[in-house]
C-alpha cells in the first residue's frame, strides 16, 4: 500500500495537539451547546414526512393486505425482500467497522465506530419491518417463535426463513446492546457537562450512574472485547442466513453455493458506502474536522473498493458458472438477466457496483470528499438494484413458460422504499442531535497513546 | 443524607500520576481504595491488584446455556413432542438445527455479559455521593481521581489527608455520605 501512496501524505488519525480536555469539549459541545441548524431541521422535516408516508402505508397494508404492493405469483418477493436485504446489509458494514477493526487494532476506527454502530441499529430496525409485513398476515409473526400454544404446533426448524428470524432477532438485540453499553462512558460525560438540570437528568438516567471506576473499566473492556468477537461472528452468520433464504430455494439464479460469501461481501460493500454517506456530511456540518479527516475517508474508500471487487468477482463467477454448468435453466436465467425485461437492473448494477468504484483506484479521487460521497451514493443505488435483480430476474421467468409473469411496482412499493429511507434518516438525525456522535473515551485514550507515536504508525487498513 | 465521611478524594492531571498514586497508597497499606479515570488506563487495574472479573465466565455460561437450550428445544419439539415422518427423513435433523442454536449462543453470551457488568459494577445507580463533589464532574472528561475510603481500617482523616498531600494532587475533597 505504502508504495502506491506515501503514508505520510495522510494526516494523523486525530489532529495533533488534541488531548482529553479538547476532545471532550469539542465533541460534547456538538450535542450540548451547538445550536440546531436549519439544515438539520429541514432534514428532519423531510424524514418525518417520509416516515409518515411509511406509517400510512403500513396502516393501509394491515387493512388491505400485501396486494397493495405489485407482488404476485410468480414474483412473490419483489421490493419487500429487496429492501429487507439491502437494509440489513447496510447494518453489517457498521458492525464490521466497529468490531472487526477493533479486533484488528485499527486506531482510525475510533473516530467512526460510534455513528457506524448507530447506523447499524437503525438500519437493522428498518430492515426488520419488511419480512414481517411481507408475511401476509403480519399479526401472526409470533408464530415464528417456539411458544407453547394450544395448537401444539412448532416452528419448522429446517427452514432458512426460520433461521432468518433467529438471526435478525439476535443481531438486532446484540447491536443495540453493543452500541448502548459502549456509549455509557460518553453519556456520563454529557451528564457531568450538561448545562441544565433537565439535560443532566436525561443523560444521567441514560448513563446508569457510570463513574469510570477502575473496576468498571475492567469489566467494560472485557465485555467489549468478547462482544466484538461475537459481533464479527454475527455479521458473517446473519448475512449467510439471509443468503440461505435464497440458496435454499430451487429457483435458478438462487440455488448457488456462492451466495453466503457473495452476500457478505455485498453487505460490507454497502455498509462502508453508507458510513461514508453519513460520515462526510457529519464531519462537515458538525465541525468534526479534527477527528474525521482525509485518512479516515481514504481508508474507508479503500475498504469499499476492496469489498466491491469481491462483489464484482461474484457477478463474474455467477455468469461463468451458469455457462460452465450447461444447465439449461441456469443458462436461460442468466441470458434473461443480461438481456431480458429486467436487463436494466443488471446493467445498472454493473454500472454502479463495478464501473463506478474503479475511480477509487486514483489517489486524487479518494482524497476528494465530494467524489467519494457521490461514488458511495452510487454504490448504495447499485446494491439496491442488485438485490432487486436477484429477487425479480430469477422469479419472473423460472422453469415453465406458462408460469412466467412480470412484476410492476405500485405506488406503495415506492412509498415503502422511500419511507424506509426516511425512517432511517429520522432516527439518525435524532441520534446526531441527542447522543454523542463520536466515541469520546476511545479518542481520549488514543490521544493519550499518540504521545508514543502509536497513532501515526498504525493507520492503514 | 447523613454527614458521615465516605472518604477523601484526590484529583490528578494525568494517568501516570494516578497509577503512581495507587501504587503508593497500596504501599502505605490502604486496601479500600478506588481509582477513577475518563478512559481505560493500561495497567491501572494491575496496580490496584484487582482480580480479573467474572464477565468472561458469565458470557461463556450464557453461550452454553443459550445455545444448548435452543438446540435441546429443537430436538424436543421435532423429535419428541411432535415428530412428523416425511418420507422417512430423520426427525432430528441435527445439521439443519444448528443455525438457530448458533444465533442464540451468540445472543445469550452478550445478554449475560451485560447482566454481569451491570451487577458487577452495581449499576444502574443513578445517584452516588461522589456526584456531590464538584471536582468530580471532570472525572468523565480529563481528570483522574483516587478515593481513600473511610471504611478502611487504616483510614484516619488527618493522616490520610497528609498522605494524599505527599502525592501532590491538584485538589483534595471530602466525600460525604
Amino acid at each position: 500500500m505504502s508504495a502506491v501512496i506515501p503514508n505520510d501524505a495522510l494526516p494523523p488519525v486525530i489532529e495533533p495537539g488534541q488531548n482529553a480536555s479538547t476532545i471532550t469539549t469539542e465533541i460534547s459541545a456538538v450535542t450540548l451547546q451547538r445550536p440546531t441548524g436549519w439544515l438539520w431541521i429541514i432534514g428532519l422535516l423531510i424524514s418525518l414526512a417520509s416516515s409518515g408516508l411509511l406509517f400510512v402505508g403500513i396502516c393501509w397494508l394491515l387493512y388491505a393486505g400485501v396486494g397493495i404492493w405489485g407482488l404476485n405469483i410468480p414474483v412473490a418477493w419483489s421490493f419487500a425482500i429487496a429492501n429487507y436485504v439491502w437494509w440489513i446489509a447496510i447494518g453489517m458494514g457498521g458492525t464490521f467497522i466497529s468490531a472487526g477493526m477493533y479486533l484488528a487494532r485499527q486506531p482510525w476506527r475510533n473516530s467512526i465506530n460510534r455513528f457506524a454502530e448507530a447506523m447499524t441499529v437503525f438500519a437493522v430496525s428498518v430492515s426488520g419491518i419488511f419480512p414481517i409485513l411481507h408475511l401476509g398476515r403480519p399479526w401472526f409473526f409470533y408464530w415464528l417463535f417456539p411458544y407453547p400454544d394450544v395448537m401444539n404446533v412448532w416452528p419448522q426448524w429446517r427452514s432458512s426463513l426460520e433461521w432468518d428470524f433467529w438471526a435478525i432477532l439476535a443481531y438486532l438485540i446484540v447491536s443495540i446492546v453493543y452500541w448502548y453499553i459502549g456509549m455509557l462512558p460518553d453519556l456520563a460525560t454529557l451528564r457531568d457537562r450538561a448545562p441544565t438540570l433537565a439535560k443532566a437528568r436525561f443523560y444521567g438516567l441514560l448513563a446508569l450512574g457510570w463513574r469510570g471506576e477502575a473496576r468498571h473499566w475492567l469489566r467494560f473492556e472485557q465485555f467489549n472485547l468478547i462482544t466484538a468477537g461475537i459481533a464479527v461472528a454475527l455479521v458473517f452468520s446473519v448475512h449467510s442466513m439471509v443468503a440461505l433464504d435464497f440458496s435454499e430455494g430451487l429457483v435458478p439464479g438462487w440455488h448457488e453455493t456462492i451466495f453466503p460469501p457473495f452476500f457478505i461481501a455485498g453487505a460490507l460493500f454497502s455498509g462502508f458506502a453508507m458510513v461514508l454517506v453519513l460520515g462526510i456530511p457529519l464531519r462537515r456540518f458538525f465541525g468534526l474536522q479534527a477527528f474525521l479527516n482525509d485518512r479516515h475517508i481514504v481508508n474507508m474508500a479503500k475498504m469499499m473498493l476492496c469489498a466491491g471487487l469481491f462483489v464484482d468477482y461474484s457477478y463474474f463467477s455467477e455468469i461463468f458458472t451458469a455457462f460452465y454448468s450447461m444447465d439449461r435453466y441456469d443458462l436461460a436465467m442468466t441470458l434473461h438477466r443480461l438481456y431480458g425485461a429486467y436487463a436494466w437492473a443488471f446493467w445498472g448494477t454493473i454500472l454502479f457496483n463495478a464501473l463506478n468504484i474503479q475511480l477509487l483506484w486514483f489517489p486524487r479521487v479518494r482524497r476528494s470528499h465530494a467524489a467519494v460521497f457521490v461514488i458511495s451514493i452510487g454504490v448504495l443505488i447499485g446494491m439496491w438494484l442488485e438485490r432487486f435483480m436477484l429477487v425479480v430476474s430469477s422469479l419472473y421467468e423460472d422453469f415453465v413458460p406458462s408460469a412466467w409473469g412480470m412484476f410492476w411496482p405500485t405506488f406503495w412499493d415506492l412509498a415503502f422504499l422511500a419511507g424506509s429511507v426516511g425512517l432511517f434518516f429520522l432516527m439518525f438525525l435524532l441520534f446526531a442531535r441527542l447522543l454523542p456522535v463520536l466515541s469520546m473515551f476511545e479518542l481520549r485514550k488514543l490521544a493519550h497513546q499518540s504521545g508514543s507515536g502509536a497513532v501515526e504508525r498504525g493507520g492503514e487498513p | 443524607m447523613s454527614e458521615r465521611l465516605l472518604g477523601l478524594l484526590a484529583e490528578f492531571a494525568d494517568a501516570a500520576q494516578l497509577r503512581g498514586a495507587v501504587l503508593r497508597a497500596r504501599h502505605e497499606r490502604y486496601a479500600d481504595i478506588e481509582a477513577y479515570s475518563p478512559y481505560p488506563v493500561d495497567g491501572l487495574t494491575e496496580a490496584m491488584g484487582v482480580r480479573r472479573g467474572h464477565v468472561p465466565f458469565w458470557m461463556l455460561l450464557g453461550a452454553i446455556g443459550g445455545g444448548g437450550f435452543t438446540y435441546w428445544l429443537e430436538w424436543y419439539s421435532a423429535a419428541v413432542n411432535y415428530p412428523i415422518n416425511i418420507g422417512g427423513r430423520p426427525t432430528f435433523s441435527w445439521p439443519a438445527f444448528l443455525p438457530p442454536a448458533l444465533e442464540m449462543t451468540l445472543l445469550w453470551a452478550v445478554l449475560l455479559g451485560v447482566l454481569a457488568i451491570l451487577v458487577g459494577n452495581r449499576l444502574p445507580r443513578v445517584h452516588h455521593p461522589l456526584f456531590a463533589v464538584r471536582a468530580f464532574d471532570r472525572a468523565s472528561s480529563d481528570r483522574f481521581f483516587l478515593l481513600l475510603r473511610a471504611s478502611d481500617p487504616r483510614f484516619e482523616p488527618r493522616r490520610a489527608r497528609e498522605f494524599l498531600q505527599t502525592l501532590s494532587p491538584l485538589s483534595i475533597s471530602e466525600v460525604m455520605e
